[in-house]
């Protein structure tokens, strides 16, 4: 019997799911992680005790709803955490749950993926005590750990603010956040953030407070390097003031979040540029659907807008399944649903104004700047590719290895995009697109396979 | 319109060694690949560099293909990771040891100095071969490069010795009037030469029908799959009597390991498919040991011509006087590739290869009726 899934478990999957339940289905829920939630509402260790207002602040309402939501569902759902989708072909996901391989034949598929941040490597950052702005973010919010006493939080998006504000809430010694989007972008983006009232006012709110708590916030500010011998012990940023140095302990950055589309690309999905993503998108109409039949997309998987946004979006593409399959659905649910997503969507136009992506990033990364880490390959040896005469991305792949290892691009692709289009002296959209290769993620030797 | 004396279509490492060959002997001659040179089976197969196992009718082809590659960084610019490493053919039973000791008396006199190892001597040698293999075969000068690199390069020394090199360069008509093919391309190209070399790979069927010889070509779809980088422990690459998994170490530390087969995307593209992936990591740890825990980061395949008799065709059309033909290598043409360039070229140039291609005339075909 082929079954309707929903592969991730965070906001919009958890609203698919509960959908899809509400109008009679049961759905196998695939997640990786131990229990719902998401990254951004990434629940605790059962043996943590800490209460949701200290670990999600304005979020509490909605991450436990949402966690109340899927287990209260637990029972009419066929959820299987701890499972990852490693590939996808004729009409089954292959996943792997404790060393055991299966397959999961399904009649039809929501993709709720999620994202990961998007880095834009410097000088040093694969020093020990540099993690992405979402691992900072996860440390503190899964573990109760903070990733150094002395921090500073570098790079631009959302993000920034809210995990520089929840570190020195919980006790952390935040030295410095620096905003690579200049204040004057900011303030001509005000009118489409005016979109979203209530969340403008939480983003102002978390600026202001830490500068309210004396944390200084420089606008303009780019991170130019991390020194540290065996870890880190310093950085470098400049301004229109010159160059500065900061004496930290940890480092977080990033810039903004890139979509994890792999299993879409796998699944046989219509890929499209995104300006407003700097990225190759599965395509979708604005019900969720995608360019194949039964494959369907909700969340910042099929492109970034948020958790808000998620739930929503996963409601809608569990109603576009299920009309598709024939059940009756109150038609305006669907109508209204989109029109608060096109809501966002304004107001994510926005942000992308008010963190705008540093264009002159590539340009100015020097040679030995690790791009790769997976592969070790520096900016340097993408760009003597280049020079070679290539400038499609798979086939520099090919030549240095970047993107070929561990992570598969998951992590350097963009960067590595960026470096091609600049050193080719192309649009960044005309460099072709990383194909998704399985397993998505690594796969072990000796696995059992379920019969 | 461009007049050259040797139309070269397809870019992978047949092609472009004959174009490399061929510019090296002064000919005028324009390569022309749909894609990018060296992006498909070229590219993308296993890296085995071998004669150990080939047909016996391609082992003075693959003989002087071993000299080439001998002189590979002055040929094509890089040492393309090629090694010398060897390669150990496991046997997993008696009889697969007697078809190994078979094949060693039997080739003897070819330049192989195959070294037949029973269960001891590969213990004391290959401590890494798991307790399945029972003997095997070692070559000692055989080896392994990576075909990423090697492939496209021998299309870019072609270019320095003055070829011409046109990628996402798909052909779209193919005629001869007489004296002369006429070539034109997709994006508006228009070639005439008296010498038209069809070294399509797996797409290569098509040309050959419209020369009034088809042949029963199918394409097949190896699975390949590639480890994260493990201590150095490989010091051979392996394969297995009998078929199954191949695997190779890489210099850096990674696996590549091979076996079954994939299926195809599209008419260009495969994917390697997740039972031939579940099935390398379930019977790799049997072979080796040491990959128990490790794990594979990344799968792929490609699109490979498979003749029935799994030999490939070379040499004349014999339907169309000036084509000649170099295709079907059945997922075996990476290491004999240049030598067949250099056959090609020494036909062309010489009026006959210096090495006998009669094995492998694409007449062998033409009493077959092709559906």
């Amino acid at each position: 019997m082929k079954s309707v899934v929903v592969v991730g478990a965070g906001p919009a999957g958890i609203r698919a799911a509960q959908t899809l339940v509400a109008h009679g289905v049961r759905p196998v829920l695939l997640d990786e992680a131990a229990r719902g939630g998401g990254q951004i509402y990434r629940r605790q260790p059962a043996n943590f005790k800490r209460s949701a207002v200290k670990l999600y602040g304005f979020e509490a309402r909605k991450a436990k709803a949402l966690h109340q939501t899927i287990d209260e569902l637990r029972e009419q759902l066929d959820y299987r955490p701890e499972t990852l989708v490693w590939n996808a072909e004729a009409g089954a996901l292959d996943t792997l749950h404790e060393q055991r391989a299966a397959r999961l034949e399904f009649s039809r598929v929501i993709v709720a993926t999620g994202a990961t941040d998007r880095v834009l490597p410097v000088q040093g950052w694969t020093l020990p005590g540099v993690y992405s702005l979402g691992a900072a973010q996860i440390a503190l919010k899964f573990q109760g750990c903070a990733i150094g006493e002395r921090v500073v939080f570098a790079g631009s998006g959302p993000l920034l603010y809210l995990v520089a504000y929840q570190y020195a809430k919980a006790g952390a010694n935040v030295i410095a956040v620096l905003d690579s989007s200049p204040f004057s972008a900011q303030a001509r983006a005000l009118p489409d953030l005016l979109a979203q009232p209530a969340t403008l006012a939480k983003g102002i709110y978390y600026r202001s407070w830490l500068t309210a708590h004396g944390i200084p916030v420089h606008q303009g500010a780019t991170l130019k390097r991390i020194d540290g011998e065996h870890r880190v012990q310093s950085l470098r940023w400049s301004n229109s003031n010159g160059e500065h140095q900061l004496d930290c302990d940890a480092v977080a950055f990033a810039h903004g979040l890139r979509s994890e589309t792999q299993l879409a690309d796998l699944l046989g999905c219509a890929f499209a540029w995104n300006p407003l993503n700097r990225a190759w998108l599965p395509q979708r109409d604005s019900a969720g659907r995608s360019s194949v039949a039964e494959v369907y997309l909700a969340g910042d998987g099929a492109g970034i807008m948020g958790a808000d946004a998620a739930e929503m979006a996963g409601e809608r593409a569990a109603l576009a399944l299920l009309e598709d399959m024939g059940h009756v659905v109150a038609p305006k649910r669907g109508v209204q649903l989109e029109q608060a997503l096109e809501r966002i969507d304004s107001f994510r136009q926005g942000l992308e104004r008010a963190f705008v992506f540093p264009q002159n990033w590539a340009a100015d990364t020097p040679d030995d700047v690790m791009v790769c880490r997976c592969e070790e390959v520096r900016a340097g040896d993408i760009r003597d590719v280049v020079r070679e005469g290539h400038w499609e991305i798979n086939r520099v792949k090919a030549h240095c290895r970047v993107g070929m290892g561990r992570c598969q691009g998951r992590m350097c692709g963009a960067a590595a995009a960026e470096i091609i289009a600049c050193a080719s002296q192309r649009n960044v959209s005309d460099i072709g697109r990383l194909r998704a290769q399985a397993p998505i993620k690594p796969l072990p030797f000796g696995l059992e396979v379920e019969p | 319109m461009i007049e050259v004396d040797a139309v070269i279509i397809g870019g992978g490492i047949v092609g472009a060694s004959a174009a490399l060959f061929l510019s090296k002997a002064g000919r005028r001659v324009a390569l022309l690949e749909r894609d990018f040179c060296g992006s498909h089976s070229s590219g993308v197969n296993y890296g085995g560099v071998r004669r150990q196992g080939r047909p016996l009718s391609q082992l003075p082809l693959s003989q002087q293909a071993h000299e080439i590659w001998g002189q590979l960084p002055q040929l094509i610019g890089i040492d393309g990771e090629y090694q010398r490493s060897g390669h150990l053919k496991l046997a997993r039973s008696l009889n697969d040891l007697r078809a190994l000791q078979d094949y060693a008396a039997s080739s003897q006199g070819f330049g192989l100095d195959l070294q037949v190892l029973d269960r001891r001597e590969l213990r004391t040698r290959f401590p890494w071969v798991g307790d399945v293999a029972v003997g095997a075969s070692f070559c000692p000068d055989d080896g392994h490069a990576n075909p990423r690199l090697v492939s496209p390069a021998f299309a870019r020394a072609a270019q320095r010795h003055g070829a011409q090199v046109h990628e996402q360069c798909a052909v779209s008509a193919v005629e001869h009037d007489g004296q002369r093919f006429r070539v034109s391309t997709q994006n508006g190209l228009e070639l005439h030469s008296p010498w038209l070399l069809n070294c399509a790979g797996a797409w290569a069927g098509s040309l050959a029908a419209q020369f009034d010889e088809a042949v029963p070509m199918h394409a097949g779809h190896p699975a390949m799959l590639v480890t994260e980088p493990l201590p150095w422990v490989m010091n051979a690459s392996t394969g297995v009597e009998g078929g199954g998994i191949y695997a190779r170490q890489v210099a850096r530390g990674n696996c590549v390991l091979g076996g079954g087969q994939g299926f195809a995307l599209d008419g260009a593209r495969a994917r390697p498919g997740q039972h031939a992936v579940i099935e390398i990591l379930r019977q790799a740890v049997e072979l080796y040991p040491f990959l128990e825990g490790a794990q594979a980061i990344r799968t792929w395949s490609g699109t490979e011509g498979y003749l029935p008799d799994r030999q490939p065709v070379i040499g004349h059309s014999g339907t169309q006087p000036g084509l000649l033909h170099a295709f079907g290598f059945a997922g075996a043409g990476f290491q004999i590739g240049p030598a067949v360039g250099q056959a090609l070229t020494e036909i062309i140039c010489s009026g006959a290869s210096t090495t006998s291609l009669d094995a492998f005339s694409i007449t062998r075909f033409h009493s077959i009726s092709v559906a």
